[in-house]
């Protein structure tokens, strides 16, 4: 098993940049093609996406079965465009096959399916199953005593999930070192139901918890890289929705909506 | 039969070590062996089923084969959606073991009644249900379908027939072949509509097995189609599956089971089943009718 492609954050920054732009615009080319994605949601955690497939997360795109792999959930299923511009972009599936999202014949649905998309690990879409599954694989491969890790993505509106939260005491109490939940804090959920201090709560579950900028790949990095021993551990990164993307940055309109073909060439000219 | 469950559950941790045990916070002084000798492989879980059947989804992924014990309320009601998208949707293995559906426990009220169990897991492609009449039938039909690679669930009965049947997954049992009107029953209610049709020439098939259907040998004993179901559970959960089995044939169906309303009064299982009307004396009454059909 090797890092696949890791390369130095700190050397190669502008080309980072330019590689992560290409990937958000074959994101929102995919999603005009399909009529159809969260793009905005998918922004939100792209930087997280990157450096966690570049560097931290053990993968095999030839073997996306392997059993020394890090397991990675996307339990905020809708951004399911995020994981795919990553996968493609590490070689799981051709960067072609991204046009075909949302489509009858195609494989890449609204939601991720792990039956069909390698690199995909679970199913998700209806919010709060993801993390519990993530829960249930790292305390899996703790009693198989196997030294692989499980990193998973929760959004801030479904941490208003009970099954969050039932997860959360769970693997603190089964105490699942291996296990990294990630909420993308971009107060989406704001508009329902304040969670004020994510940190505190996980804390009080018994977490250790790590506050970040969800779009520097230093701090990210920083929280994602194994963390060993018996706790788990919650990376709060506050993230701009859309970030990215001028027009979507923390606007509703774009939570749920593709680019009509009128609206392209104007969005992928502001990609930063 | 719960006792039973513990035993045949402690040979399958033996015998494999892919099997690990959730209990939603019963069953556990039960458990007090399995729980020294397989300290990783049985979980007191806690009670936060939704979570419970997400975790185990996770184990079956990790090549596990999760066994998930609790009332039947909070197993099948409560995670519904759990078992629909984790085990369901993504094609995983799984057992769901449940005790007290329909009302097993009487005294304790609708909260803890469910004779709807069985109805809902049928709304779930490739759950296989099993519904054994006696202790030994469980033993064997876990064993066989413990590692099916399917989400499957065992509704467990406090009440169980005298004697066992040889039982089969997948299979009904016929039990006796007439002439007169077929009647298709399911696990402990077989012994009192074997009384209730004593001296009639009723064909009586036994089914353990509720998912999938044997619908061949409803076909072949199904004589002039007049049918009637004698259900544990909801009235008519099995109606579907018979049609199905006997679509383009002209068929009399008659369904008795627990009516689809809350049954507010307390007291013993017992009591149910007479306020209910599936005593063997109402059998025999429905049985009657078809005879006039």
């Amino acid at each position: 098993m090797r890092h696949a492609g890791f390369v130095s954050a700190t050397v190669n920054q502008p080309a980072i940049e330019a590689q992560i732009r290409g990937i958000r615009e074959n994101i929102i080319r995919a999603a005009s093609v399909a009529g159809e994605g969260h793009i905005a949601s998918a922004f939100s955690i792209l930087d997280i996406l990157y450096v966690l497939y570049n560097g931290i997360l053990r993968h095999d795109p030839q073997q996306p079965q392997d059993p020394q792999r890090g397991r990675f959930v996307l339990s905020k299923g809708h951004a399911s465009l995020g994981i795919y511009g990553i996968l493609a972009e590490r070689g799981f599936f051709p960067k072609e096959e991204l046009n075909t999202f949302a489509s009858s014949s195609g494989r890449l649905g609204g939601h991720p399916d792990s039956r069909k998309v390698p690199g995909v690990e679970a199913s998700t879409g209806s919010l709060g199953h993801g993390m519990p599954m993530a829960a249930g694989m790292a305390l899996g491969l703790k009693i198989r005593a196997s030294d692989s890790r499980v990193v998973c993505i929760v959004g801030d509106g479904e941490c208003n999930e009970g099954s969050v939260w039932e997860a959360a005491l769970l693997a603190a109490h089964h105490q699942l070192g291996n296990f990294t939940c990630v909420v993308d804090y971009n107060h989406s959920g704001d508009r329902a139901l304040m969670l004020g201090d994510i940190s505190a709560k996980f804390r009080s579950f018994g977490w250790e918890t790590t506050e970040i900028d969800g779009h520097d790949h230093e701090q990210i990095r920083a929280a994602l890289e194994p963390h060993g021993g018996t706790v788990p551990r919650a990376v709060i990164a506050n993230t701009i929705k859309g970030h990215g993307c001028k027009d979507m940055e923390n606007n509703p309109a774009w939570h749920h909506k593709a680019p009509k073909a009128d609206e392209l060439e104007a969005l992928l000219a502001q990609l930063t | 039969m719960r006792k039973q469950f513990v035993t045949t559950t402690e040979r399958l941790l033996d015998e494999d070590e892919r099997v690990v045990v959730l209990l939603g916070d019963i069953g556990v002084f039960a458990f007090r062996n399995a729980f020294k000798k397989h300290p990783q492989r049985v979980l007191n879980i806690g009670i936060l089923e939704q979570a419970t059947v997400s975790v185990a989804a996770g184990l079956a992924k990790e090549g596990f084969i999760p066994l998930f014990h609790s009332i039947a309320p909070f197993v099948v009601e409560r995670a519904f959606e759990q078992i629909k998208v984790d085990f369901g949707y993504q094609s995983l293995g799984g057992n769901f073991v449940s005790v007290g559906g329909s009302y097993d426990y009487a005294a304790l009220g609708c909260s803890h009644h469910c004779p709807g169990d069985v109805s809902l897991m049928q709304a779930i492609p490739g759950v296989e249900i099993i519904v054994p009449g006696h202790p030994a039938e469980l033993d064997a039909l876990m064993s066989q379908t413990y590692a099916s690679g399917h989400p499957t669930y065992y509704r467990l009965s406090e009440r169980s027939n005298r004697s066992a049947q040889t039982v089969t997954f997948g299979k009904a049992e016929v039990i006796r072949s007439g002439k007169g009107p077929t009647v298709v029953t399911v696990g402990p209610f077989l012994d009192r509509v074997v009384e209730a049709l004593e001296g009639t020439d009723a064909t009586i098939l036994y089914y353990t097995t509720i998912s999938p259907f044997d619908a061949a040998t409803l076909q072949q004993h199904a004589g002039d189609g007049r049918i009637l179901c004698v259900e544990p559970f909801y009235e008519g959960t099995l109606a579907a599956s018979v049609t199905q089995a006997l679509r383009g044939k002209r068929i009399a169906l008659s369904s008795m089971g627990v009516p689809r309303q809350f049954l507010t009064s307390y007291g013993h299982a017992d009591y149910h089943d007479r306020a209910c009307g599936l005593l063997a004396a109402d059998i025999r009454a429905r049985y009657d009718e078809l005879l006039h059909v």
